[in-house]
């Protein structure tokens, strides 16, 4: 028999009190109860509609989690047992199967014939044509997004049969399908979005932002900016396999310190996006499981602008690629987390990006190099990093100054504000010396050379300009992996990159996230926000 | 027909914010814009090119002439729209009436601790000038405004929540399960009491004492000392000797005719630690996650989001104009003799 004490002893006193009040009330379970989820994270949410002028990147995890895209990629096990997604398998999302024309140039979609919305409308070609011309048309981020996979206009999608939608290709680009699954172009919901469109606001963009209409795996169940967003499960959703929780809430929690206590009390579930050094000292505690993935097609760096006169002199960029203690920063300022990327081969076999570069830390290497230039006597220079980043930035600046120090180079530390960040670093580029962190959705080399070592593009503030480097990025980004002429040219971009040093690579940033010991499912994701779809609890 | 003194005077007090308001619309208009950093190019997000960063300017109306754009917001003020904030998405004018409401009630819980605990340790010390109270009470003031207050958060949270397990984790202001009560004066407490929610009223009281107390500990000190620097001088003062001479009781002498008199200076002070204790927030609302108006104008302005920061100065001002003309008539119930000057 069991008693009333019992039963009390077994549920704590806040489920209880849950549970006895009408649904309005409360939501129906505490964070122990299982069927719910709780996620903290340090950023806020503010909009549920990536497409909108001023989204912030933590908002994108609505597109994800709330939206499907025809496609999805697949999922990968990484060396350390941890899941991460597979940027080369592509699955169905909302599509259940598609052909690429013979000559190409084009692609057909085959939209699942069961798939609905959230208010039971059948999801057709209409909904994915008029969603696809709304990424294309509305400018900013997602436009440019759906360009770097050669998807520009409305004129390139056709709805064929309700059921079926044909892509057109410019040209064909091994781009275009993986852009397909980024969180971009998401499905939305035509005739809800239309039905609250207006004459000024064609796109819904006012309603979107406030209320999501799609067909994904959760939906919004509140949003309170600034504190919390929670979703609950659809059961109705046939993208991929059903969810493990019904009830997902993501907490804002701003101070990092508070975030750590509340993982490690294990009153939440999962704290996503957590710094280097707590990722290092929890996983060392053993008691809270971290998860720590290299970010793929991501380095931070050294950039030397070469709009800037001692910056112009090769041997000057790679005196200080020498000079640069590689060791010690990725000891202090990565607390050993992530990748090293430095004491490579001198010639690398392997396409493979990031790779280490052939630098170590050798300064008589660096003051002979530097002798033979213009100035050997060395220079003073501003150091720049951005305040955003500053947990690795600040330590990483200092040792740089230090170790520059050695070989004559005096460098004054420019700690700069992250609203300025963006304007002065990467569109205007007049930093001499900077910390950058660049690391491309597609993960190939070429579309990280695209962004970063191409005049004019935003991520090159090195202001590197040459001439075979452009030619090659330009042949090798549409260019399909199996082409035999793609492999030499990717390894002569990566030396070209090495010898001409415009960005110094340092180490590859690892992302990290801690949960408790029950929760499972958890995936790494190149879009680096919380894909709460494959998060459930560990069956006992 | 008469109007009664007090309501001359608000209705004085008021029309001479005007100017001020109007002051303070011009100069943060004028001072966002003096900021560095583009809004443009921040909320073109990453990749964008010249071209989206462009028409994003012309989407938020930057590129137009400021007079233009001061026009524009002075006409969306005058029909009581504050704008958009474009990081949040969300209406200023909604996000303030939320936010004000949860960092007041933490500033005057805060306030109300530390009243409490300040003027009696104030008085105490005042009547045992070097005794141990006095000693004590000047611990406490030097420590109170010597620790920083996201050190004195952290601490409570460390000990009360992480060590102890006593108080709620700190997650805002409420546990994850409740929902807030129904929106009548925006202070959960008293929504809650209203609303006749006891549960809800208690994880309320629960999740308020840790930031409301280290605020407390962070304005105590100006209180206590005022108090006890404002008591030192009526004790030694004539009418108070008089009044010993008279025979009075002890208690009467010390909390008629003594705090009384010292009240006047421990009011102002008490105007000016409120005003600071709303700037000192931010960091307890960091800490707590506290979805107040402090984090909110601190993030608003790191993104150089223009209608939320004027928003929030202007709420600023006016909060102040109300404050100060709650001080003042405060000294007319206190003094009779001051401020309704004809």
């Amino acid at each position: 028999m069991m008693n009333r004490r019992d039963v009390l002893r077994g549920v704590s006193a806040a489920t209880l009190g849950a549970g006895v009040l009408p649904f309005l009330k409360a939501l129906p379970a505490a964070a122990a109860a299982g069927d719910t989820l709780v996620v903290v994270t340090g950023t806020t949410i503010n909009s549920l509609d990536l497409h909108r002028t001023g989204t912030n990147r933590p908002s994108y995890q609505v597109a994800v989690n709330c939206y499907d895209r025809l496609l999805t990629f697949g999922t990968k096990t990484m060396p350390d047992g941890t899941l991460a997604y597979d940027y080369d398998t592509l699955k169905p999302e909302l599509a259940e199967s598609w052909e690429v024309a013979p000559d190409g140039m084009s692609v057909v979609f085959h939209l699942r014939a069961n798939a609905t919305f959230w208010d039971g409308t059948p999801v057709t070609a209409e909904d994915v044509k008029w969603s696809l011309d709304r990424a294309v048309t509305v400018g900013g981020f997602p436009t440019t997004q759906m360009q770097a996979g050669g998807l520009t206009e409305p004129g390139q999608f056709e709805a064929v049969d309700d059921k079926t939608v044909r892509i057109r290709f410019h040209r064909p680009s091994k781009l275009t399908l993986p852009d397909l699954a980024v969180p971009v172009p998401f499905i939305i919901n035509s005739k809800v979005a239309r039905a609250n469109a207006t004459a000024d606001d064609p796109w819904a963009m006012e309603y979107l932002h406030r209320n999501p209409a799609g067909s994904g795996a959760f939906r919004v169940e509140r949003w309170d900016p600034g504190q919390q967003l929670v979703y609950v499960r659809n059961d109705g959703w046939t993208g991929g396999p059903l969810p493990g929780v019904k009830r997902v809430i993501i907490r804002e929690i701003p101070s990092q310190a508070t975030r750590r206590a509340l993982v490690e009390r294990g009153d939440i579930h999962l704290s996503y996006d957590i710094p280097a050094k707590d990722a290092r000292e929890l996983a060392a505690g053993g008691k809270v499981p971290v998860v720590g993935t290299p970010v793929e097609n991501c380095l931070n760096v050294l950039c030397p602008n070469l709009s800037f006169e001692p910056f112009r002199d090769k041997r000057v960029r790679q005196a200080i690629a020498w000079a640069i203690p590689y060791e010690d920063i990725f000891r202090n300022a990565g607390y050993g987390r992530g990748a090293p990327m430095w004491g490579g081969a001198a010639s690398s076999d392997s396409i493979a990006w990031p790779q280490p570069s052939p630098y170590t830390t050798d300064y008589d290497k660096a003051k002979a190099l530097l002798s033979e230039t213009a100035f050997a006597g060395g220079f003073e220079v501003p150091l720049s990093f951005d305040l955003g980043t500053a947990e690795w930035g600040e330590p990483t600046a200092l040792l740089i100054q230090e170790g520059l120090a050695k070989i004559g180079i005096r460098t004054t530390i420019d700690k700069i504000p992250g609203a300025n960040w963006r304007t002065v670093a990467l569109v205007e580029k007049k930093l001499p010396l900077h910390l950058e962190n660049f690391g491309g959705w597609l993960n190939t080399p070429d579309y990280y050379f695209y962004w970063a070592y191409v005049k004019g593009n935003l991520f090159n503030s090195s202001n590197y300009d040459d001439d075979e480097m452009m030619k090659l990025v330009d042949e090798t980004l549409h260019m399909r992996m199996d082409d035999p002429a793609y492999a030499p040219k990717i390894r002569r971009m990566i030396t070209k990159a090495f010898d001409d040093v415009p960005r110094i690579p340092l180490w590859q940033p690892s992302f990290e996230v801690a949960m408790r010991p029950d929760v499972a499912g958890y995936q790494f994701w190149f879009h680096r926000v919380p894909d709460v779809r494959t998060l459930g609890f560990r069956q006992a | 027909m008469t109007v009664p003194p007090k309501v001359r005077l608000a209705g004085r007090r008021l029309l001479q914010a005007v100017p001020a308001l109007l002051g303070i619309i011009i100069i943060t208009f004028l001072l966002t814009r003096a900021l560095p950093g583009d809004p443009a190019v921040y909320f073109a997000g990453p990749a964008a090119d010249a071209a989206s960063i462009a028409e994003i300017r012309h989407r938020l109306g930057l590129d137009r002439s400021l007079p233009e754009q001061f026009l524009t917001y002075v006409g969306d003020l005058a029909t009581g729209n504050l704008g958009t904030s474009i990081s949040t998405g969300q209406p200023v004018l909604q996000e303030i009436i939320t936010r004000l409401p949860a960092s007041l009630e933490l500033t005057l819980a805060a306030l109300l601790i530390a009243v409490g605990v300040a003027v009696p340790l104030g008085v105490l010390a005042a009547t045992r000038p070097d005794g141990w109270v006095d000693h004590a009470c000047r611990f406490v003031v030097t420590a109170g405004v010597s620790l920083p207050t996201f050190f004195t958060g952290l601490a409570l949270v460390y000990v009360f929540y992480y060590l102890a397990g006593w108080a709620p984790a700190p997650m805002g202001r409420l546990d994850i399960i409740s929902l807030p009560p129904e929106h009548v004066t925006g202070f959960y407490l008293i929504d809650a009491l209203l609303a006749g929610d006891v549960a809800v009223a208690r994880s309320v009281l629960a999740h308020l004492a840790l930031p409301a107390l280290t605020l407390a500990l962070f304005t105590l000190a100006p209180i206590a000392r005022m108090t006890r620097a404002a008591m030192l001088q009526a004790l030694g003062s004539e009418f108070i000797r008089t009044a010993r001479a008279a025979g009075l009781s002890r208690r009467r002498i010390l909390i008629v005719y003594a705090l009384r008199n010292a009240l006047l200076p421990v009011v102002t002070t008490l105007g000016m630690v409120f005003s600071f204790a709303l700037g000192a927030n931010v960091l307890v609302e960091k800490v707590f996650a506290w979805p107040g108006i402090g984090s909110y104008a601190v993030e608003a302005l790191v993104v150089s989001d223009y209608a939320a920061v004027q928003g929030f100065v202007l709420t600023m001002a006016l909060l102040f104009v109300l404050l100060n003309l709650v001080i003042d008539l405060t000294y007319t119930l206190i003094d009779p003799r001051l401020g309704l000057e004809e």
